[in-house]
């Protein structure tokens, strides 16, 4: 159950963000997490839950986006489909995950008075 | 104060951050690469299911290398019982007791390095702590992820936990002395389960305590502690 202490990073960033523009509370949070990042959303959304409250986070909604896996070839860029082995089908380079591994914090939204 | 019309309300402010939520842990995690690296160290994560053979590996490491100087950290939720096996074996080694979290990360690692002397290291060991899933997702600052996958385990691992795998540089297959009781465990199939999960699959075949494969697998750690570090360290022959 990482998730946790992936919420407690995520509140920290975002409570130091929301100090440096003398927020008083923050609104919504939007992250993305890649099928290839290790992190369950589910799991994060009830990690959140449990960690926002008496927190700048107390009324904010957090968005997750989650981000498909899309591996690519790393010399010729050809599209590796899903599943195949991590091979490029045209040169026989290794794969490149180009998308699918995030854990990215993309936006907040901060009430600022 | 709402600049619009003044009704007291606050302003909703949108802040674009775009950055990655561990970047706090990233930047631990390369303060403790930069570390090895100024003291020649080849830092290995060695990762795996709990029972997959981590400890019994780095005892059988050192019963095989002569002349390299190892260390170890070795990850626990609880007990010292892998740091007094390893020290056991002669490899001076600190216990991190993570109690509840189920995996390494970088500020442990670097309170540890703290009470740990690393200069007189050519290899140091992250044991982490015996997880398929989250010990992935932290970067410690090793130069090499490892991750050892028992036969018994079954070839279809790889593909259920494909996070852990696509981010290995090796998987190292161990308990192969048991291969004989396992029919059903087919070694084709955990080499195309492999290629499906890791851009540049890579295994060896070891077993801990029958001793084979030890000397493949000194020599993948020689390789990769001259590539990275620029020493080549001399691995021994087994004693």
């Amino acid at each position: 159950m990482h998730e946790y202490s992936i919420v407690q990073a995520l509140l920290s960033r975002v409570e130091a963000e929301a100090r440096e523009r003398n927020a008083t509370a923050v609104r919504r949070l939007d992250v993305s997490i890649g099928e290839l990042a290790g992190i369950e959303p589910e799991l994060l959304a009830s990690a959140y839950e449990f960690y926002r409250e008496r927190t700048l986070c107390g009324a904010a909604d957090m968005v997750i986006t989650r981000v498909p896996a899309r591996w690519v070839c790393s010399t010729c860029g050809t599209d590796i489909a899903r599943g195949a082995v991590l091979t490029c089908p045209a040169c026989g380079a290794p794969g490149r995950l180009e998308r699918g591994g995030e854990i990215m914090l993309e936006r907040i939204e901060l009430e600022v008075p | 104060m709402c600049d619009t019309c003044g009704c007291g309300d606050s302003e909703v402010v949108p802040v674009e951050v775009h950055d990655r939520i561990l970047a706090g842990n990233d930047r631990t995690a390369a303060h403790n690469r930069k570390h090895f690296a100024e003291r020649g160290v080849l830092a290995v994560n060695l990762m795996g299911s709990p029972g997959s053979g981590k400890t019994a590996l780095l005892e059988a490491t050192a019963r095989s290398v002569l002349s390299s100087r190892l260390g170890a950290l070795a990850g626990d939720l609880e007990t010292e019982r892998d740091a007094e096996r390893l020290r056991s074996a002669g490899i001076p080694t600190l216990s991190i007791t993570t109690g509840s979290a189920c995996h390494l990360d970088a500020a442990m690692v670097h309170r540890a390095l703290h009470e740990f002397p690393l200069s007189d290291l050519d290899y140091l060991f992250i044991e982490n702590v015996g997880n398929l899933v989250c010990p992935a997702v932290y970067d410690l600052g090793q130069a090499v992820s490892v991750v050892a996958l028992s036969v018994t385990e079954g070839e279809d691992k790889p593909l259920k936990y494909p996070v852990m795998f696509r981010k290995a540089d090796l998987v190292v297959v161990t308990k192969v002395d048991l291969l004989p009781y396992l029919p059903h465990v087919r070694l084709d199939a955990l080499h195309e389960a492999l290629a499906r999960v890791m851009p540049r699959p890579a295994f060896l075949m070891v077993s801990s305590l029958a001793n084979v494969g030890l000397d493949d697998w000194l020599a993948w750690l020689s390789d990769r502690r001259r590539a990275v570090t620029g020493v080549p360290a001399v691995a021994g022959p087994a004693r």
